[in-house]
């Protein structure tokens, strides 16, 4: 019985939790750290060869096999153009899904590190600033303050759709 | 638990007729037509059966008939499933043996309702 | 008990489409002159599950409007009413409509009344016109005088205390499954219930048959209770017994009543009324006020809608060798994992014959769930008869339409997307093909046209031939055309194969005028860009005054490609095999360089432009970039061929085709990707994409 109550305290503390705050996964590019929502995260995974497709912006570094469906894999770095980084068995790949129309498509992002799930609480979310021509701001959704270091939180869609990944566009 | 045997061609009406019983706790096995239901009969023994009239390879009527010849069936309680509201077809189901019917359209609970009629 | 009916509805619109399409097929097979009854009966039990179905599933519309023709369909079916062609058009008509409406239901949309209302005029007018020849018609005009009064009796309208029944069953009662105890059960739930047995008809024991009921009772329940709910607990054996019954009332008199009760005389009862004549009615009168004017233009946008989820319905035997396959592989599996758990060397060959028969397995599981999606064609072929029929009789020409090889089986999305391009072909051949009867005449032809629609497997391929003896295509008139088209030159030379394929080009149009048959603005251009979209090729073959055949040549399956792995580099590439005709060195002295015009091989004195893979792919890791040290891969798609210029020939495969769009985009010159045997994706290569990025 007491195991009934404690289990609904709870879920009362989460839905508390839900209604007020995001929980963001953290990972960093350089020197700069982003998050995106917990929720559009599938699996993190280590890097591993890719196949190479032709006649692609070189930050579409190619597809893997997940598990039998075809994945492309995009690194953030270069898509930020934050500089090319060299590839180790510590690199990161981070799964996401992404929302399009009425499908759910599923995307891997090269990260250097994922550092941490962090708590966010709504209200302490401010919006974006212009950063000028470093990064576009368009798939940046705002800004948070986690111990002092600025994260940076993605727009897991909007950053699929400006990558032309949504199907329809085949520039 | 006893256990009916669902007869109808229309998959549609067969899946509607044995999820209501089988939601009442009663064991259900369904055959698609006549024969289909002849043989199945002759196979293992059923407590009521309920039958759709217009079927291809054996109707409902000739089914009905042939099961009262059998000896396990004599007092089986066997219902058709009919749209006919004119008295023809009940009379010729009637003859063939059948204990009684229930008119189509009818909802779950009104097939319920009779199955409970007969089987008590 | 609350059941949600929403779960039936799938299963109940897909049997209720396969029954229309029965039904159509069977209207459209009726010969007038010597109607086969079984047929009839066929057609008359589809409508009769339709409507019954619908009933329950609480679609009213929809079973209103099936009882009309379940009504003309059971004259029919008896004998009542003469089968003519006009009233099966009237079905086929109410078919289609039915089919709309189920349509609309199915997706949710809008069912055009107005449509519906102009059929079911159609069937009522088709009803009332040729009364049947005998009148128990339901719908004679006398059958609509109200209910009858005589089913309750004034005498109820007083307070009722309760009945006195005398119920004597026959001998047989008990053989028809009822139960007098039963029926005790129910009036005992209505009210008191006493009951009194009558052993008088009880022979001695020795007369006794134990399966034969000699009891009579006298019942009497107390309650204010309806008639109509003592007949419902006796509607069943009313004739399997005698059956008196009168009211008790609350009246000073109900002593006297009751006792004459007693000595009532036993007559059977009967009360029974055709609960449908008013309803009809109402409806008849109904669909006659709003009869529409319009026609049915709209029809084509209510097809058009987009089906609902699509579901497969599977052989159960396909189903059970499938599972037997799980079963074995399941073996397979246990044996292996026994084997690893205690692996020693000398168990080598054990592991090596329990990996072969896993691939052995694992490769017919493959074929067995490949095996799953395959359809006959004739869920393709089945519409075309009632084509041919409408056409036939709009034309006032006479076709026979011939279908062959019907049960060959093609994968469903073949299937799906072979339908549109097949019914202009056929529409083609029906409409352009086969002459009127007297110009067939006149050519010493018989008046009939044929047409055969036949599919054959032919290695990897489904082949399907749309013949016609028709009039056959006019080479003259085809190259006239063109050239006032502008599409070729006046000077240009052409095979009589090049000449066919005329009507393959885009804005080539060999009708003289646009029918509402053939025009409908789509061209074999797009016809054949479909057909290619599906991997497949299209050829056609004629002769004048003789008639034509167009071949159609599919892939079996789009999911399953036999495939030949090439190398480029470390990358791997994967060729549809059927799309390479030879791979050869080539040498220096075949070569041709043309200043911007690319490179060129000579290939029997025929010269082919080379596309360097590692070129339009930019490969880094090529192994060579000569011309003579790699391999050429000749090539055909869609017309075009061409010499790919490869490091290596790999091992041949057959590969399951994935979609690269699904999580990614289209890629020029990659038609879709694999995942090879070490885990890897490899890309399917598009020659017509591949040419299109060499001309870039």
């Amino acid at each position: 019985m007491s195991e009934i109550i404690e289990l609904s305290i709870t879920d009362q503390q989460d839905a508390k939790r839900l209604d007020t705050s995001l929980q963001f996964l953290s990972f960093t590019l350089g020197q700069e750290e982003y998050g995106v929502d917990i929720l559009r995260v599938q699996e993190i995974r280590s890097w591993e060869p890719v196949s190479r497709i032709p006649n692609v912006p070189a930050y579409e570094k190619g597809v893997v096999n997940l598990r039998g469906a075809i994945v492309p894999i995009i690194d953030l770095r270069e898509r930020f153009q934050l500089g090319h980084s060299d590839y180790s068995p510590l690199t990161v790949v981070v799964v996401l899904q992404a929302r399009m129309a009425d499908k759910t498509r599923i995307i891997g992002v090269v990260v250097d590190s994922v550092s941490d799930v962090v708590d966010v609480n709504k209200k302490s979310i401010q919006s974006a600033p212009n950063f000028g021509a470093k990064v576009s701001t368009e798939f940046i959704n705002g800004l948070v303050s986690v111990n002092g270091r600025m994260v940076m939180l993605l727009d897991v869609d909007k950053l699929l759709k400006l990558d032309g990944l949504d199907g329809e566009d085949e520039s | 638990m006893a256990t009916i045997l669902a007869v109808d061609d229309s998959a549609s009406m067969r899946q509607m007729v044995a999820f209501t019983l089988k939601g009442a706790g009663y064991n259900v096995v369904e055959a698609v037509d006549g024969a289909d239901a002849l043989n199945k009969a002759k196979a293992q023994a059923f407590d009521c059966v309920v039958t759709d009239v217009n079927m291809p390879n054996k109707d409902g009527i000739e089914l009905i008939r042939d099961l009262r010849a059998l000896p396990n069936y004599k007092f089986t309680p066997m219902l058709m499933l009919t749209t006919e509201a004119g008295t023809d077809k009940k009379q010729q189901g009637k003859d063939a043996g059948a204990t009684g019917w229930i008119v189509k359209p009818f909802n779950p609970d009104q097939l319920l309702k009779t199955i409970k009629k007969v089987m008590g | 008990m609350s059941i949600d009916m929403a779960q039936f509805h799938q299963v109940f619109f897909e049997e209720s489409f396969e029954g229309l399409d029965a039904m159509e097929s069977g209207l459209l097979n009726l010969d007038l002159g010597d109607v086969n009854v079984e047929d009839i009966n066929t057609i008359f039990r589809a409508a009769h599950s339709i409507k019954g179905g619908s009933g329950t599933f609480g679609f009213t519309a929809v079973s209103d409007f099936t009882h009309v023709m379940e009504t003309l369909l059971d004259e029919m079916r008896d004998g009542r009413r003469k089968i003519t062609q006009p009233a099966v058009d009237v079905l086929l008509g109410s078919v289609d409509c039915l089919r709309d409406m189920l349509q609309s239901i199915q997706n949710g949309s809008e069912v055009d009344q107005s449509d519906v209302a102009e059929h079911k005029l159609a069937l009522d007018n088709e009803l009332n016109n040729a009364v049947p020849s005998s009148p128990t018609g339901r719908h004679a005009p006398e059958a609509s005088a109200p209910k009858s009064a005589a089913v309750l009796p004034a005498e109820e309208a007083e307070q009722i205390a309760g009945w006195v029944i005398a119920f004597s069953p026959h001998l047989h009662l008990l053989k028809t499954g009822n139960e007098p105890v039963r029926m005790f059960r129910e009036l005992a739930a209505l009210g008191q219930l006493t009951t009194t047995v009558d052993l008088q008809g009880v022979p001695d024991l020795d007369d006794l048959d134990p399966e034969e009921c000699h009891l009579s009772w006298k019942l009497r329940v107390l309650g204010d209770i309806p008639e109509a709910e003592i007949d419902e607990i006796f509607d069943w054996v009313e004739d399997d017994c005698d059956l008196a019954k009168q009211p008790i009332y609350k009246t000073s008199t109900s002593s006297a009543q009751t006792q004459v009760s007693a000595d009532i005389a036993i007559k059977p009862v009967t009360n029974i009324v055709p609960r449908e004549i008013s309803s009809e009615f109402a409806s008849t009168s109904e669909s006659e006020s709003n009869a529409p004017e319009r026609k049915s233009g709209k029809k084509e946008e209510v097809k058009a809608a987009p089906k609902g989820s699509s579901s497969i319905r599977v052989d159960t035997s396909k189903i059970d060798t499938l599972i037997n396959m799980v079963g074995e592989l399941v073996i397979t599996q246990s044996m292996l994992s026994l084997l690893g758990e205690h692996f020693e060397l000398n168990k080598l060959d054990q592991l090596k014959n329990g990996l072969s028969q896993l691939e052995r397995h694992t490769r017919e599981l493959q074929e067995s769930v490949m095996n799953i999606r395959m359809l006959p064609i004739s869920f393709v072929f089945s519409r075309f008869p009632r084509l041919a029929h409408d056409i036939s009789s709009k034309l006032g020409k006479k076709i026979e339409l011939k279908l062959v090889g019907e049960h060959t089986e093609v994968d469903k999305t073949v299937v799906e997307l072979l339908s549109d391009p097949l019914v202009h072909l056929v529409r083609n051949s029906l409409d352009h093909g086969i002459e009127m009867p007297n110009v067939r005449l006149a050519a010493g032809k018989p008046e009939t046209g044929t047409v055969t629609l036949e599919a054959y497997h032919r290695g990897g391929n489904i082949v399907i031939e749309v013949t016609d003896d028709g009039k056959g295509l006019d080479k003259d008139k085809l190259r006239a055309k063109a050239i006032e088209k502008g599409l070729i030159d006046p000077e240009a030379i052409l095979s009589d194969k090049q000449t066919y394929e005329l009507i393959f080009m885009p804005g080539f149009s060999t009708a003289e005028k646009l029918t509402d048959i053939s025009g409908r603005g789509v061209g074999m251009d797009v016809v054949r860009r479909n057909i290619q979209a599906l991997g497949g090729n299209i050829e056609i073959l004629s002769e004048l005054g003789k008639g034509s055949t167009i071949s159609i040549h599919l892939p079996l399956t789009l999911a399953i490609l036999d495939g030949q792995s090439i190398a480029v580099g470390d990358e791997t590439y994967i060729l549809p095999l059927g799309s390479i005709i030879e791979s050869l060195h080539v040498k220096e002295d075949r070569l041709n360089r043309v200043a911007g015009k690319g490179e060129t091989f000579l290939l029997r004195g025929q010269y082919l432009p080379i596309i360097r893979m590692h070129q339009i792919f930019n490969v880094p890791t090529a192994k060579t970039t000569k011309l003579t040290e790699g391999l050429i891969v000749v090539v055909e798609g869609q017309g075009l061929r061409c010499g790919l210029f490869v490091d290596d020939l790999l091992g041949q495969q057959q590969v399951v085709i994935k979609s690269l769009e699904a999580n990614y985009r289209r890629i020029e010159g990659v038609s879709g990707a694999t995942i090879l045997g070490d885990g890897s994706v490899a890309l399917i290569l598009d020659i017509p994409g591949l040419v299109r990025l060499a001309n870039q």
